[in-house]
């Protein structure tokens, strides 16, 4: 029998070296629960095994962490003992198989990673991919999790504030649900994933178990192809109800100090939340799964162990405080049981009353083998950065621009966000759409917290490092530009199968361009999520998303009171850029929408210049002198500039500056980092700008006020004008129709 | 004076309307769990917005049959002051203290925005504050927002003042893109006859503070409090 149980090893999700290793740290051959088990944790969803190797390098320290990786969520401190917990995890197989569901789970699940740390979560945010609009299936996709997004955080009462959405046939197949979330609470108030000592009682809290959601962790940790559909089963059904009694339960048995330890069943369910809180303290569980609540009838051991049912949390009661507890969550009219007790033995024991069904050591369950591979770089995206960006230059900017704007990774997301409660909790001080990142007042203090989600997926694909380097670059720049301190980041990193030598090569490249980049800005990683086998198995071969390191940044203000959004307010404001005149053209969003092409390297990233940039704007606005400013980021100057006139309803009147022998195509609509544009509302403000910048010698230029029906724009060879109202209308379009 | 908020499961907007009457307008607050069979002594009922009972059967249903409703149903019908916002009107139409219902947005999407109020009549403790035709700016965030009732009882609550919001542009007229969610007469208010139970869409509790874009919900509330301190004036 224990042959042919190797022989099926591939069935738990373990290669036939890893169960000859579980054998090994066994002492034995595994029965079918135990092998069952493994495979799971030791999954690359929940083990990280191909990635734990290249994470470490990432930076994680620094005075603002008080919680890094390795918990349920990281914790930032922002001052007065408020402290930020927050994570980004990403739901994409499931959302590519059933959009609506897939995309509501993400949100539950975020959201019971941030309660299980002792926070209140008060904001979500999203990065979202999807192949073209121009395709019916994109479409539904598109709709189908924005829907899921919506039901799931507006009826739990957290809003959804802030995210971004992207789109290229490369995510055809293969969507992308990232999904960030974060709480408040005090210092004291941080809990963690712990059993605590021996003798503890672990309580069960939340929906019944069911067959739902089976090997979902092993589900997300292979290909998608055309059979995919058939594992319908292995997505959840999310329930908002049952979780606004579970978060509002835990939090009232947190304030109530009944609560030693807690964790959210998510990934391999049961299986991964007790073996990582008894890792955690260094002992053993005894687990009764007679005790454990089940929806169905018939439910094996291993079907109980690896649920993925949603809406469901373990914690560890105070020693000699159970009863209390239990009480306080029927109260909630929730399903609570003490199903196991914390022993020394430093196993994972799962009896079926007083049967013994599995014995498990729990050191091995979570230190599954990690791979270190070689990479090498795809000849084509060798070829894809050398190929040539030179294209003739438009002779109609203004059709260009319109056409910029109509591409629905600019075009406005109004249609989006509309659907999802934004204001809910009555914190949301930066509303979406407005600014270049979410802000949200802390009650009860003068300060607010800036969260924001990027990355610009092109310039990965062109050249990993850089690419990734950029992506934090921008997330801290958007933070920036609504006036916030950076503070700490969470990644979800997005890539396609690891195997291969070319996908491994960009998750290499891409940590290292995220280190580098959260060193130079003082950003340390407090967590996040890895997300492989994004690719897609058909007749011709693998297509492999482009590599998408999301990122996800929290920042401080000081004073919520002193923040900018980047909508022009005033007319006769003078505008500011920050920065560098004109953009290059590699990777950009230019070439691609306007001439299809797809060439070059994504422009150059100073990280000195960008600290410098960034510390002129945060300055500017933190001392109450400047409030409109906006990034220059995908479709350069002209978007941005747009951008902040449809915002504000307002028109500008400007002569853009020139560089010798510089296209006007690269000063309208080229790319580049460590550029804002700034609207200064009189001669105090602008001569403080300047003084700033000449101090920290970073360039700026002036570029003309706020004025008019009409945008104008001079450049070195030509003007243009187009109304505001043909701006608004390109920009609006695309979503609405799309949603329609 | 102490303002009673009701707490079913699944109210998502009731420490909102806590922190509204309480931190902005000093009114101390006393949450009512939707099992409690008495209000206490208050002076006022708020039934906040969310997802009561998950909105699974439709919204406000559940909840209307909840024990705390006969308690509310007695307050109100002895005068107390009862406003419903959001998922608030939606039970207090289920409960049958105001008539109609709240259907299904005709674009079936979830709806959040700020809408443009019209100020019926200002002889009511939550219009008082106001002028009659005054344009208020208020968000909605609703699923189910789209006012419904048959044909004579929206007679009856026209020819009877009963109509205290309607959805307006900027300006303050109707038209059908300002009527957000397809009401009927574009209404986003509605009164019982007495006039001591109002039920609305908009939130006036998220437009309490410039921070938060709009001051003009706080009036609303601030109406209330004055109606209060002069029928009381020694609480």
């Amino acid at each position: 029998m224990s042959a042919s149980l190797r022989d099926s090893a591939a069935t738990f999700g373990l290669t036939e070296a890893e169960f000859d290793d579980v054998v090994e740290r066994l002492g034995r051959e595994p029965n079918t629960l135990e092998a069952g088990v493994f495979g799971a944790l030791w999954s690359e969803h929940c083990g990280y095994k191909n990635s734990r190797p290249l994470l470490k390098r990432l930076p994680t320290t620094g005075p603002q962490v008080l919680q890094g990786p390795g918990e349920n969520a990281g914790v930032v401190d922002i001052g007065d003992g408020w402290a930020v917990a927050f994570k980004m995890e990403s739901h994409n197989h499931p959302s590519a198989v059933e959009p609506v569901q897939g995309a509501a789970t993400g949100v539950g699940g975020i959201l019971r990673d941030i309660f299980a740390m002792g926070a209140r979560p008060v904001a979500v945010l999203d990065s979202l991919r999807f192949g073209e609009l121009t395709e019916a299936r994109n479409r539904y996709l598109l709709a189908g999790v924005v829907h899921g997004i919506s039901l799931y955080g507006n009826a739990i009462g957290v809003p959804t504030v802030g995210g971004e959405i992207a789109f290229d046939p490369c995510y055809q197949e293969n969507p992308l649900v990232n999904v960030m979330a974060l709480g408040y609470l005090r210092h004291d108030e941080l809990k963690r994933g712990t059993v605590g000592a021996v003798g503890n009682s672990l309580i069960y809290v939340g929906s019944k178990t069911g067959r739902d959601g089976l090997g979902g962790a092993v589900f997300a940790s292979a290909d998608l192809s055309t059979a995919s559909d058939a594992d319908r089963p292995a997505v959840q059904v999310g329930d908002p109800f049952m979780e606004k009694l579970l978060l509002e339960a835990c939090l009232e048995a947190y304030a109530r100090g009944l609560v030693a330890g807690v964790q959210d069943m998510g990934a391999a369910g049961l299986s991964s939340s007790v073996a990582e809180m008894a890792h955690r303290a260094g002992l053993g569980v005894d687990l009764d799964l007679a005790k454990v609540p089940r929806r169905e009838e018939g439910m094996t051991a291993l079907e109980v162990m690896l649920s993925e049912s949603q809406e469901r949390m373990l914690l560890t009661a105070t020693p000699g405080r159970e009863r209390e507890l239990l009480q306080l969550l029927e109260r909630w009219e929730l399903d609570a049981h003490a199903i196991g007790v914390v022993r020394d033995h430093g196993r994972l024991r799962l009896f079926e009353g007083q049967r013994l069904l599995g014995d498990l050591p729990v050191a091995a369950l979570n230190e599954p083998p990690s791979y270190t591979r070689v990479g090498a770089e795809a000849e084509e995206t060798v070829a894809l950065r050398k190929r040539s960006v030179e294209v003739p230059e438009t002779s109609d900017p203004a059709g260009a621009l319109l056409k910029l704007l109509e591409s629905p990774t600019i075009a406005s997301k109004e249609p989006v966000f509309r659907q999802y409660d934004h204001q809910v909790m009555t914190n949301t001080a930066v509303l979406p759409g407005r600014g270049d990142a979410a802000v949200l007042r802390v009650k009860g203090s003068h300060r607010g917290v800036a969260a924001t989600v990027d990355c610009n997926a092109r310039y990965v694909r062109a050249e990993p490092r850089l690419g990734a380097a950029h992506a934090v670059a921008e997330a801290a720049r958007n933070l920036t530009c609504v006036g916030a301190t950076p503070l700490g980041v969470t990644d979800n990193l997005n890539f396609g199968n690891p195997y291969l030598p070319e996908v491994y090569y960009q998750l290499e490249q891409a940590v290292e361009g995220l280190k580098e980049a959260c060193l130079a800005l003082g950003t340390p990683v407090t967590g996040g999520n890895v997300s492989l086998y994004n690719q897609y198995r058909s007749e011709d071969g693998y297509h492999a998303i482009d590599p998408t390191p999301t990122v996800g940044m929290v920042g401080v203000l000081p004073d919520v009171s002193r923040r900018a959004d980047m909508a022009l307010k005033r007319d006769g404001d003078v505008l500011l850029l920050v920065g560098d005149p004109a953009g290059t053209l590699g990777a950009s969003e230019m070439l691609s929408r306007l001439h299809g092409v797809e060439a070059g390297a994504p422009p150059p990233l100073d990280l000195e210049r960008e600290a410098a940039v960034q510390g002129v704007v945060r300055s500017l606005i933190q001392e109450g002198l400047c409030d409109t400013a906006h990034d220059v980021s995908e479709g350069g100057l002209a978007v941005a500039l747009a951008e902040m006139a449809i915002a504000g309803g307002r028109a500008l009147d400007l002569s853009l500056p020139g560089a010798p022998g510089t296209r006007d195509d690269a000063v309208l609509f080229g790319e580049g980092a460590a550029r804002i544009v700034l609207a200064l509302r009189g001669a105090g403000e602008l001569a403080r700008a300047e003084a700033l910048c000449a101090e920290a010698t970073v360039p700026c230029h002036r570029l003309g006020t706020a004025a008019g029906e009409e945008v104008r724009m001079r450049t070195v060879r030509g003007a243009f004008a187009v109304p505001l109202t043909a701006l608004r209308a390109a920009y609006h379009r695309p979503l609405a129709d799309a949603l329609r | 004076m102490t303002i009673a908020v009701v707490r079913f499961p699944g109210s998502n907007c009731d420490d909102d309307a806590r922190h509204a009457f309480e931190f902005v307008l000093g009114a101390p607050v006393r949450y009512v769990w939707h099992r409690d069979v008495s209000l206490g002594r208050v002076d006022a009922v708020v039934l906040p917005g969310g997802f009561s009972f998950g909105d699974y059967l439709r919204g406000g249903a559940l909840a209307a049959l909840s024990p705390v409703m006969e308690a509310v149903r007695s307050f109100a019908a002895a005068g107390g002051p009862v406003l419903g916002i959001c998922n608030g009107w939606q039970i207090l139409t289920e409960a049958g203290l105001l008539p109609g219902q709240l259907a299904r947005n005709p674009s079936l999407h979830f709806l959040c925005q700020d809408v443009h109020l019209r100020v019926e009549r200002d002889d009511l403790m939550f219009t008082r504050r106001f002028h009659k035709g005054q344009v208020l700016r208020l968000p909605i965030a609703h699923n189910e927002g789209r006012f419904y009732v048959d044909d004579g009882t929206l007679q009856q609550l026209e020819d009877e003042g009963r109509v205290v919001f309607r959805y307006v542009d900027e300006a303050g007229r109707q038209t059908p893109e300002a009527n957000v969610n397809g009401s009927l007469h574009a209404i986003g208010g509605v009164v019982n006859e007495r006039g001591n139970v109002l039920g609305m869409m908009p939130h006036p509790e998220r437009a309490v503070e410039p921070l938060l874009g709009s001051v003009d919900g706080a009036e609303l509330l601030r109406g209330m409090l004055e109606h209060l301190h002069e029928r009381a004036p020694s609480a």
